[in-house]
This record gives structure tokens, C-alpha cells and sequence, in this order.
């Protein structure tokens, strides 16, 4: 297939593809072996992880906390998924030596230099308001774009549409704002 | 560990694992579909899609799974949704991709992940306001696209398939 003059990367096709398989198999053991049918997800990990830190300064304030009571603070299943990718990412990128050390992304660097400072400004400021949506809509891309749009459910396209939309409509201010 | 730990780490390692070879875990990936540039993201998203939806189906035909439905309430789907989209431009990463990218020693990810942190803890405190507001707007509840329509999954699944293939050919020849 490949040897056209333009060679198509399947690369994105087959990883994503057998992604869809783990779907698939994680849905099954979840039922099988926890009882209760899990999708793959990982924003609420981020509440249990505040909630987490936040318990060793204010234990009251959090439990006290609705949002916190509701969502359950503790290391369950999708906490140690979201480790789980931290470690498969790490070997996978060792074993076929893609592995990089990389303090600013390349793109950001070319709009806006090599200061990590106002990075990680922009970062942390980003991460705010990107998790404030994505507990508010329930879900992020894996939740509702993968997990929703498998299941057909009617929320999954809303939001991944939705998520696309205004981040087009923002990374295109953000990069071609001054330039061309 | 329990059962339940061991499961969803053996999960997330393959998972992570996925995400690195596919190359979605990177900042100029998830910047590129933004800018209309590279859409790896999207080609990586649906094929996972395609293939997961027809299995889980099946599962769900056969009864050996059930289907979760994320809410659709209109407020916090529709507020949510945007939110996010504008954070996920100027972050570069969504929750998961932060995560591996910091494996694949993207350390700047780590940023994103600490804002992501205080999103959550600050989600936490606005909620009880948030939920007598925009959450309280109109909800419709668990519902899916063939139940809403009134048609059988197994029309519309290959229609999606249709137009996820179709749009892969278009990616290709303009070598997105």
C-alpha cells in the first residue's frame, strides 16, 4: 500500500485502532471482574488527585465538600489507569527511542520563545480553565469523545464537537494573531 | 493493591503505551488539529471509535455489558465543552495526553497538569453554586443517537463508518 509516491503513516491508524480493542476488553473485565461496566476516562482523576492533596492541608474543608463527597476520594480504577499511562508512555517511548527531554513545545517557541516561565504561566492558566469545563461538561476527550461517540451517546458528539470548535476558533487567535 | 487497581493500571499501561506510538501525546499533534494542519489526533480518535463502537455493541446486544451514557444536560455539556476547548488550545494537552506526554519526557506537560489540578479544586467549590445555575438549565438525560432517533444502532454504525472513512481519504490526499 505504501509504496505510492505519497506514503500514507499508518501509524495513527493502527495504534487508534487497537486502542478501540482495549476499549472493548476494559469494558468486558470491568463488568466481569468489577462488577460494574467501566468506560476509559480520565478528568475525574484530577478531582481525586486535588481532593487528595487538598485532604493534607484542609481534611475538613474537603470533607465538608460536596463535589468531593459525591466523586469519592480514593486511589480506584481510573486513578491507576491514569498512572498506568504515565508508565506505558515512558517504556513505550524508551523502547523505540523517542524519548525526548523537552522544557518548551516547538511550536510555542516559534510564537513565543524559549521562556519557561511564561509557559508555564499560560499552561497553568490553560489547565484551569480547560478542567473547570471538562468537570462542568463531565467529561474530556477520552471521556466524551472516545467513551461517549463508541456508545453513540448523544452528549459525546455535542461535546467533542464543541471542543474542537472553540479550540479552533482559539488556536488559530493564539498562532496567527499578529502574524500573516 | 485490589483487584479493581491492578486492572485499571494493566489498562492505563496499554493505553499510554497506545497513546505514545500513535504520536497523540505530543503538544504540535494536538496544536496541529487545532490549526487544521495534521490531524493525527483525529485520524487516532476515530479509528479507536470505529473499532471500540461495533464491539461494544455487540457486547451490548449480547448482554454482556451495559451502556453508559454521560448526561446530556445543556448547560454544563454545552458551557463545559467550550471551556475546554479554550483551555485545551492554550494548554496544548487534554488530561490524558498531559499525563503520557510527561512519560515520553514532555516535562513542560507537568504545567498543565498542575493547572488541571487546581481546575478540579476550584470546579469543587463552584459546584454547589454551579449546580443551582448553569447544571440546572435543561437536562435530557442519558440519551443516545439511535434511541433519539428512533433507529437501529446497526444503521447508523456504518453510516459513521461511511463518513469516517471518507473523511481519512480526504486527510490523505491532502496529506493532513
Amino acid at each position: 500500500m505504501a509504496q505510492e509516491k505519497t506514503t500514507i503513516s499508518w501509524r495513527p491508524y493502527l495504534a487508534g485502532a487497537l486502542l478501540g480493542v482495549l476499549a472493548i476488553a476494559s469494558v468486558l473485565a470491568t463488568t466481569h471482574w468489577l462488577g460494574r461496566t467501566s468506560f476509559l476516562g480520565a478528568s475525574t482523576t484530577f478531582v481525586r488527585a486535588a481532593g487528595l492533596i487538598e485532604r493534607a492541608f484542609a481534611p475538613e474543608h474537603v470533607a465538608a465538600n460536596e463535589y468531593f463527597e459525591q466523586t469519592g476520594i480514593s486511589f480506584n480504577w481510573q486513578f491507576m489507569l491514569i498512572i498506568g499511562i504515565f508508565i506505558g508512555a515512558l517504556l513505550s517511548s524508551l523502547f523505540d527511542k523517542s524519548y525526548k527531554a523537552e522544557s518548551v513545545p516547538p511550536i510555542w517557541d516559534a510564537r513565543f520563545g524559549k521562556s519557561v516561565g511564561k509557559r508555564a504561566v499560560a499552561a497553568v492558566g490553560g489547565g484551569i480553565v480547560a478542567m473547570i469545563g471538562a468537570r462542568m461538561g463531565s467529561g474530556c476527550p477520552s471521556g466524551h469523545g472516545l467513551s461517549g461517540l463508541m456508545q453513540l451517546s448523544i452528549s459525546g458528539f455535542v461535546a467533542l464537537a464543541l471542543f474542537f470548535g472553540t479550540g479552533i476558533l482559539v488556536a488559530n487567535l493564539v498562532y496567527k494573531g499578529r502574524s500573516s | 493493591m485490589s483487584q479493581a487497581q491492578w486492572l485499571g493500571l494493566i489498562t492505563g499501561v496499554v493505553f499510554g503505551a497506545l497513546l505514545q506510538q500513535g504520536r497523540v501525546l505530543r503538544f504540535e499533534k494536538q496544536l496541529g488539529a487545532m490549526l487544521l494542519k495534521d490531524m493525527t489526533i483525529i485520524k487516532f480518535m476515530l479509528s479507536a471509535i470505529l473499532v471500540g463502537m461495533v464491539g461494544i455493541y455487540i457486547l451490548y446486544d449480547t448482554g454482556s455489558v451495559e451502556l453508559s451514557h454521560k448526561s446530556m444536560n445543556v448547560g454544563a455539556v454545552v458551557v463545559g465543552a467550550v471551556l475546554f476547548g479554550a483551555g485545551w488550545a492554550i494548554m496544548g494537552y487534554c488530561p490524558g495526553t498531559s499525563i503520557g506526554a510527561v512519560g515520553e519526557g514532555r516535562w513542560h506537560a507537568v504545567f498543565a497538569i498542575i493547572g488541571m489540578l487546581i481546575g478540579a479544586a476550584v470546579y469543587a467549590e463552584l459546584y454547589p453554586m454551579l449546580s443551582r445555575t448553569v447544571l440546572a438549565w435543561k437536562d435530557f438525560g442519558d440519551i443516545s443517537l439511535p434511541e433519539s432517533l428512533g433507529i437501529s444502532h446497526w444503521v447508523i454504525i456504518p453510516i459513521f463508518w461511511a463518513v469516517a472513512l471518507a473523511l481519512f481519504a480526504w486527510f490523505e490526499k491532502k496529506q493532513l
